[in-house]
């Protein structure tokens, strides 16, 4: 059964583009740098104008109030931005909860992360706790922007594996966008090459 | 008790001054000499001109007369305002936030004074009327200008967090507030910085002015309060109606942050 769907999405000279994710599925994107695949994600964040429409479980995000359709179908961007000076004063006040916890300390955070200042992070550190900020809002699908680009290789099983609890388990789907086409393989189950006039089906490895 | 007349003299002994000083800029290279000059000159022409007009404005006290003086000296600052800006925003909009944030900061408190402190009758009289209404455009302009330059610009630098923001489900308004408060704030410090300097620090211009003109320094001084208290008032306004309307522009119907209603900001 499909969750999100995309129809006919355009924005800039790029477009249109047509996919379907399923429920619990995660569709994989890759292609060229520069080509607009931060752009595709934004647009179904519906944060940049485009043309065409997505519909979350048939319903369009046109009749859905935006913040509200960000947070069902919510983006992780490549670069990560902080604004408050503690970590804490990012999450909201669920990540007191045991679920959030555990994902922290998967993550390789202790208790006391939450105190921490922003300007100690390093880019892994803040690469992680992006997703978790996402993460514990519980979306829908979830839209990755190069999810594990600063992490070193266990840290990028620990992700690769947490998200694909997350898809069992919550019927969580997933647009995952990467470079690195051996880890779209092992994540995704279609993997499609960001063209400018539209996507075309990579065959998996 | 009369005001000692000053004589074409007097002046242009004063404007002996601005010349040495012009002449000392050019001695130690500051290159300001021109442009000190050609203010003063403009700073004089323009006193006179508006001397004249006030001259023949007090003569009629005609209420269309008032409102057309008015409305240009609106416009005028609503111009200034926009001007001032590093990112305007394109097109009339800019201007006409400018003009109607002006427009709420100074023409409706002046409106409220005349009519309910000052109590003149008629309450349009232009003794009162534009005095009042020049020194809340001069002095709440300052405020609006700078808090509306700054929200174009922090929304320009800190889009990236906006951004963020909104990725993470906040509405534009939660998105933007850590930096709409923050303008509104950088609008109104100087106002209340120059309240609690007062009297201690620095006698203000009306007040000295008409303790010249020979009031009586306890008139003078309640003048001086009520002035003071409508500009807080305005700029206070003046800078939430300008910081409301700009924002509403920088977002879409679907709470997106479009900055291409922004002017490219010219290197400085």
């Amino acid at each position: 059964m499909e969750k999100l769907s995309l129809k006919n999405l355009a924005f800039l000279n790029n477009g249109p583009y047509n996919l379907n994710v399923d429920t619990g599925g995660c569709t994989g994107l890759s292609g060229r740098s520069g080509i607009g695949k931060s752009q595709l994600l934004r647009a179904v964040a519906d944060v940049i104008p485009h043309g065409g429409e997505c519909f979350l479980k048939g319903v369009a995000s046109s009749t859905i109030p935006a913040p509200e359709w960000r947070r069902l179908v919510a983006m992780v961007p490549a670069e990560s931005f902080w604004w408050f000076d503690t970590v804490a004063s990012h999450f909201s006040s669920a990540i007191e909860n045991d679920d959030s916890v555990q994902m922290l300390q998967r993550l390789g955070f202790s208790q006391d992360v939450l105190g921490w200042q922003i300007s100690r992070l390093s880019t892994g550190e803040r690469q992680r706790l992006s997703l978790v900020r996402t993460l514990i809002t519980n979306p829908e699908v979830l839209l990755l922007d190069e999810p594990t680009a600063s992490l070193d290789k266990k840290m990028v099983n620990v992700v690769e594996q947490m998200l694909d609890e997350r898809r069992t388990h919550h019927k969580m789907s997933c647009i995952w966008v990467s470079h690195d086409l051996e880890q779209l393989a092992r994540v995704a189950d279609k993997v499609f090459r960001v063209e400018t006039e539209g996507l075309v089906e990579e065959e998996l490895l | 008790m009369n005001v000692i007349s000053l004589s074409a003299f007097d002046l242009s002994l004063a404007s002996v001054l601005v010349l040495l000083l012009a002449a000392t800029s050019f001695r130690i290279g500051l290159g300001l000499e021109k442009r000190l000059v050609i203010s003063a000159l403009r700073m004089i022409v323009q006193l006179l001109l508006v001397g004249m007009v006030l001259k023949v404005l007090f003569a009629s006290a005609n209420l269309a007369f008032v409102g057309g003086m008015s409305l240009c000296m609106l416009l005028i600052a609503g111009y200034e305002v926009s001007a001032r800006q590093k990112r305007k925003l394109r097109g009339v909009t800019g201007y006409l936030i400018s003009t109607s944030s002006m427009m709420v900061s100074s023409f409706t408190v002046t409106l409220l004074a005349l009519l309910f402190m000052v109590g003149v009758d008629p309450w349009y009289t232009p003794q009162y009327a534009i005095p009042l209404l020049g020194m809340l455009l001069g002095n709440t302009m300052n405020g609006v200008a700078l808090a509306s330059d700054r929200l174009t610009t922090e929304m320009y630098n800190q889009r990236g967090v906006v951004e963020q923001r909104l990725l993470l489900g906040q509405d534009w308004q939660e998105a933007s507030g850590d930096i709409r408060r923050d303008c509104m704030r950088t609008g109104m410090i100087p106002i209340i910085n120059s309240m609690a300097a007062a009297g201690v620090v620095s006698l203000p211009g009306m007040m000295t002015g008409q303790i010249l003109g020979g009031s009586s320094p306890l008139d003078a001084v309640k003048y001086q309060i009520l002035i003071m208290l409508l500009i807080a008032a305005g700029t206070g306004f003046g800078v939430v109606t300008a910081i409301w309307l700009i924002s509403r522009r920088l977002f879409d119907d679907r709470q997106r942050l479009v900055l291409d209603c922004l002017e490219t900001s010219k290197s400085r």
